[in-house]
């Protein structure tokens, strides 16, 4: 059952060629979405490091947006295909892990496209609110109360 | 001048640690020429108020390995700690955590259930799992505590120095018995052992191309690789380029990719998220399907990438959650 209460927090890596200009967009078309995604500008989704990833969630994301120019529009060519190969092999790992792959999203989204940027926004916080807080330390110690 | 004295001493491990010493055959009595042995539970019947009466620094040294999984482990080592002069965590699992390090992938109820309930060569039909306290007879019985996560050593004591492998190799443990006899040790907290990354010294780095693409895991179950060729190149997974130097190739000459037993090279935040990102760039995969498709073509990513080193990487929970 989601939690009423509960406003996830979710942290979203934007590319500043596409995706973090789309953001602009969608706020200056006035476009209205939740405001649970702290966006964090970054030169390229390639730049974004599995790293960077597994830092926001560890401390207190429940979600992580990662989003850049569609493949083929990448401003340094290729970028985009990295961050495209890095995505399931992370998920992979995290959900072995037992961290829910749903937690963590990767969406092409374009510099014109602030309407997709707001319903990613709106949908993704929506997911996340059904999942539930990640809370990262107490997740595998919940039914460990007792030896 | 009196010997200084030395202690051994094991926790969560195999034993391939104590082999390192064991396989020295008769070199063992150069070592006791230098050394006297003071604690070695695998060997000699030293008793725990033996060791409580030590006088503090009476041993120079002790060379910890096995990660911390009991309650016994922790009174042991701080014990250890107490009394002798120098601590050092010995082997990937005093390092890292290593192979039991894996286990904090799950949870201690899981462990338990599967141990004593669920696998398919356990019959235990009264359903007995082990307690803390336990009255037999009339006599009150006790076992340490599980603790809910697997530590390495740094995590519960403070540590000197690290001597990694699965197990150390003995050039290494002898060139930091050689140190300490000579007083020439590094800073505090260092890995007594090169800081390159191990394709530095791999033979067939020449054969890596400039250009690598993985087009799909291979698995050494399933087939050979080719004995002379970079193991990235022909498409195995090997830890190489996020592993330090000084293991001597054991692996690599045994035609096995590196698994990572040395942990990670100087100023590396972790290293198999690094290495994943970096194989995930080399891939060869140009649509989200097949980049699924090559992601699922690595069976057991966390076992591969944190075989010795989860409880020491960033997945780890935060030092200061409870133990136990």
């Amino acid at each position: 059952m989601a939690d009423q209460q509960f406003e996830p927090k979710i942290v979203g890596f934007l590319c500043r060629w596409c995706s973090y200009t789309g953001a602009d967009l969608a706020g200056t078309s006035r476009m209205e979405y939740p405001a649970n995604m702290v966006g964090i500008k970054v030169m390229c989704s390639g730049r974004v490091d599995p790293t960077f990833v597994v830092k926001a969630l560890k401390e207190g994301a429940d979600g992580v947006l990662i989003a850049g120019c569609h493949p083929g529009d990448c401003h340094y060519s290729e970028g985009n295909y990295k961050a495209m190969r890095r995505h399931p092999m992370l998920l992979n790992l995290l959900d072995q892990f037992g961290v829910d792959p749903k937690r963590i999203r990767q969406e092409w989204i374009s510099a014109s496209e602030g309407e997709l940027f707001a319903e990613v926004v709106s949908e993704f916080t929506d997911q996340i609110r059904q999942l539930g807080p990640l809370d990262w330390n107490k997740r595998i110690e919940a039914d460990c109360e007792t030896v | 001048m009196a010997k200084p004295k030395v202690a051994f001493y094991w926790c969560a491990s195999c034993g391939g640690c104590e082999e390192t010493i064991v396989d020295l055959a008769e070199d063992i009595l150069k070592v006791v020429d230098a050394v006297d042995i003071a604690l070695w539970p695998v060997a000699l019947d030293t008793k725990r108020k033996d060791v409580e009466a030590w006088v503090p620094g009476e041993v120079a040294v002790a060379f910890i390995n096995g990660a911390i999984r009991l309650s016994e482990q922790l009174e042991w080592v701080e014990l250890l700690r107490e009394k002798c002069s120098l601590v050092i965590a010995f082997g990937s699992c005093a390092h890292m955590g290593g192979v039991p390090g894996l286990a904090n992938a799950t949870n201690r109820d899981e462990i338990f259930a599967n141990k004593y309930h669920r696998s398919a060569t356990t019959e235990n039909a009264g359903g007995v799992v082990p307690q803390t306290e336990t009255a037999v007879e009339g006599y009150d019985l006790t076992l340490p505590t599980f603790w809910r996560d697997v530590k390495p050593l740094d995590q519960v004591i403070d540590v000197d120095y690290y001597l990694p492998g699965c197990p150390p190799p003995f050039d290494l443990v002898a060139a930091a018995v050689g140190a300490i006899l000579e007083g020439k040790l590094p800073e505090k907290g260092a890995v007594l052992a090169p800081e390159k990354a191990l394709c530095e010294s791999c033979e067939r780095n020449d054969t890596k191309p400039d250009e690598m693409t993985i087009t799909e895991f291979k698995r050494t179950a399933t087939s050979t690789p080719d004995p002379e060729k970079c193991f990235l190149a022909d498409g195995y997974l090997c830890m190489g380029p996020a592993t330090r130097d000084g293991c001597g190739l054991r692996c690599i000459n045994g035609n096995m990719p590196c698994r990572g037993c040395f942990g990670p090279p100087p100023d590396t935040l972790d290293p198999g998220l690094k290495l994943l990102s970096a194989i995930a760039s080399r891939g060869e995969a140009d649509s989200e399907e097949d980049a699924k498709v090559l992601a699922d073509s690595l069976v057991d990513p966390l076992g591969t990438y944190y075989r010795f080193g989860l409880p020491a990487s960033m997945l780890k929970r935060s030092a200061d959650t409870e133990r136990a």
